[in-house]
C-alpha cells in the first residue's frame, strides 16, 4: 500500500523533469561527426577521384547494394565507370568503409534520405560524388602508393625508395 | 413554457458537456501519460495538439466498419451502444450546481448503481457476440470483476447514505456544507475509488481487454465508429465516476469564491488527473490477485465501514 502510494507520488514529480523528446523537424538531434549515415565518394585533395574500383566495397557489403564497374583512363588510373548505391537496400553498417583501400567511400552524419518513389533511392556515382576529401584531409592514394601511372613513375611516391635494380651486383 | 426550455436547456448542455470532456479526455489522457514519461504527447495538430481529437474522430469515421461473418450480429451491434447509453443515463443524476441536474431523483444514488450494473451488460455481450478466444475470455473477466466489484462499489457507498440521510444526490451534497464526507468516510472513498477503477475498467484493473494477453480483450473484432463507442464510453465512464466522487465525497458545487459549477468542474478534473496518474503508475495484477483482492479485502473492509459509521451514528443519536 505504502509502495503504491510511493510510486505515484514519484509519477507525479515527472511533471517538473525536463522531457526526453527531441522534436525532430524543429529541433534537430546531435549526430557524432563518425555517424554512419548516407554514404558517399570523395576526392583527393588534387580533385581526382579517390575510388580505385577496386570492387572490395561491393565484395563487403552484406547486402549486395553496391554495383560497380572499373575502368581505366589514360594515364593508368583506375576509376569507376559507374557507381551505384542502392540505398533502398543498403543497412549503413559501415563495412565498405573499413574495406575500402583508398578512403574513398565514407559514411557520413546524414540520415534524411526519404522518397516517395523508391526508384529514387538508387544512388548514381554523379549523386555519391563530393567535392572534397571527406574525414581524410591530405590523403592522396597515388601519391603514396608504389603504383606507376602517368607522370609518376616506380619509385617517385611519398618515402618511396627508387626500386632496386636486382641484375646488378652493386650494393 | 419557460420551464420546459430551461430543462431542455440543462438536457443538451449534460449531454454536450458529458461527450465533449470525455472526448477531450483521449487528448488530455496520452498528454499527461506523455508529460509523466518524459514525452510531450500529440502536439502537431491545432494548438497543444488539441485538434488530435478531431483527426482521431474523423478517421475512425473514414475506417470501415466491419462486422465479422461469425459474429452475432444484433448483439455485436447493439453492445457498443449499451456503454455509452448508460454512462449518460447516470449523468443524468449528478447535481452540476444548486438547480443544474437533469433530474432529482430520490434514489439518485441507486439509479446510477443500476446504471454501471447495466453497463457490464455492454462487455460481457461484446465479448460473447464477437465469437472469438480472446473477446469471450475479456467478456469472463469482466463479467466476474464488475460482478463482484459492484457489490462493495455499493456497501462503500451505505457509509454516505447514512450520514445525508438519503439517496437524493443534491441532498448528499447539501449535507456536506459543515464537513466533506471524505473525512469521515474515508475509508469509503478509498473503497468507492478502487471500485470505481474496476468498474470503468481502466488500468490497473483493465484485465478484460489486457492488450499483453488478450489481444485487445471484448473489443478485439471492433472496428471503426463501434470501436470509438468502447473508447468514448471508457472516458465517459471515468468522467462519470470523478463526477461522482466529487458529488458524494467531495461536497460537489461547495466551495469559496469560485461559482458552484466551476468548483464542480475543477474537482473533476484534479481526480480525473489522478485517474490518469493511476495508469500511469500501476501495473495490472493477476487475475486471481484480483478477485481475492475484491472478496477477501474489499469486501470485509466495506462491510467493516458500515458497521462502524452505523455504530457511531446510533452511538451520538
Amino acid at each position: 500500500m505504502i509502495s503504491i502510494l510511493r510510486s505515484l507520488w514519484q509519477v507525479l514529480l515527472h511533471t517538473f523533469q525536463p522531457r526526453a523528446t527531441i522534436q525532430y523537424p524543429d529541433e534537430k538531434p546531435y549526430l557524432p561527426p563518425r555517424w554512419r549515415g548516407r554514404i558517399v565518394l570523395t576526392r583527393d585533395p588534387d580533385g581526382g577521384e579517390r575510388c580505385v574500383a577496386c570492387y572490395l566495397c561491393s565484395v563487403a557489403c552484406p547486402v549486395d547494394c553496391i554495383a560497380l564497374q572499373a575502368t581505366e583512363d589514360e594515364s593508368g588510373r583506375r576509376y569507376p565507370e559507374f557507381f551505384r548505391i542502392n540505398f533502398s537496400r543498403c543497412i549503413f553498417c559501415g563495412f565498405c568503409e573499413e574495406a575500402c583501400p583508398t578512403y574513398a567511400i565514407q559514411l557520413t552524419p546524414d540520415f534524411e534520405m526519404s522518397e516517395y518513389r523508391r526508384q529514387n533511392l538508387v544512388y548514381e556515382k554523379e549523386d555519391l560524388m563530393i567535392n572534397g576529401p571527406g574525414k581524410y584531409p591530405g590523403y592522396n592514394f597515388y601519391r603514396v602508393a608504389g603504383l606507376a601511372i602517368g607522370g609518376k613513375d616506380k619509385g617517385e611516391a611519398e618515402n618511396e625508395e627508387p626500386p632496386v635494380d636486382v641484375r646488378s651486383l652493386m650494393p | 413554457m419557460n420551464e420546459v426550455t430551461q430543462s431542455l436547456l440543462i438536457v443538451i448542455g449534460v449531454l454536450f458537456a458529458a461527450m465533449t470532456v470525455s472526448a477531450g479526455l483521449i487528448w488530455l489522457e496520452r498528454r499527461l501519460l506523455a508529460l509523466w514519461q518524459d514525452r510531450y504527447g500529440p502536439n502537431r495538430v491545432g494548438p497543444f495538439g488539441l485538434l488530435q481529437v478531431l483527426a482521431d474522430m474523423i478517421k475512425i469515421f473514414a475506417k470501415e466498419d466491419w462486422i465479422p461473418p461469425f459474429a452475432d450480429k444484433p448483439v455485436f451491434i447493439i453492445a457498443p451502444a449499451i456503454v455509452v447509453v448508460t454512462a449518460l443515463l447516470s449523468f443524468a443524476v449528478i447535481p452540476f450546481a444548486p438547480g443544474i441536474a437533469v433530474i432529482e431523483l430520490n434514489v439518485g444514488l441507486l439509479f446510477f448503481l443500476a446504471m454501471s450494473s447495466m453497463g457490464a451488460y455492454s462487455v460481457v455481450l461484446a465479448g460473447w457476440a464477437s465469437d472469438n478466444k480472446y473477446s469471450l475470455l475479456g467478456g469472463l473477466r469482466a463479467a466476474a470483476q464488475m460482478l463482484s466489484y459492484e457489490v462493495f462499489m455499493g456497501l462503500s457507498l451505505m457509509g454516505v447514505v447514512m450520514l445525508a440521510g438519503s439517496f437524493n444526490l443534491r441532498e448528499i451534497v447539501e449535507a456536506q456544507r459543515g464537513m466533506w464526507f471524505c473525512v469521515p468516510q474515508f475509508l469509503g472513498l478509498a473503497i468507492f475509488l478502487v471500485a470505481g477503477v474496476a468498474e470503468t475498467h481502466r488500468l490497473p484493473f483493465d484485465l478484460p481487454e489486457a492488450e499483453s494477453e488478450l489481444v485487445a480483450g471484448y473489443h478485439s473484432e471492433y472496428s471503426g465508429m463501434k470501436f470509438g463507442m468502447f473508447f468514448v464510453g471508457e472516458y465517459l465512464g471515468v468522467t462519470l465516476i470523478s463526477a461522482l466522487t466529487v458529488t458524494l465525497f467531495f461536497g460537489g458545487w461547495l466551495g469559496p469564491w469560485l461559482p458552484p459549477l466551476v468548483w464542480f468542474f475543477l474537482k473533476t478534473f484534479v481526480l480525473i488527473c489522478g485517474f490518469i496518474l493511476l495508469r500511469a503508475t500501476l501495473p495490472r495484477p493477476r487475475f486471481d490477485q484480483l478477485m481475492a483482492f475484491g472478496w477477501k479485502v474489499m469486501l470485509p473492509l466495506a462491510l467493516l465501514n458500515i458497521v462502524v459509521t452505523g455504530g457511531i451514528l446510533l452511538a451520538t443519536k
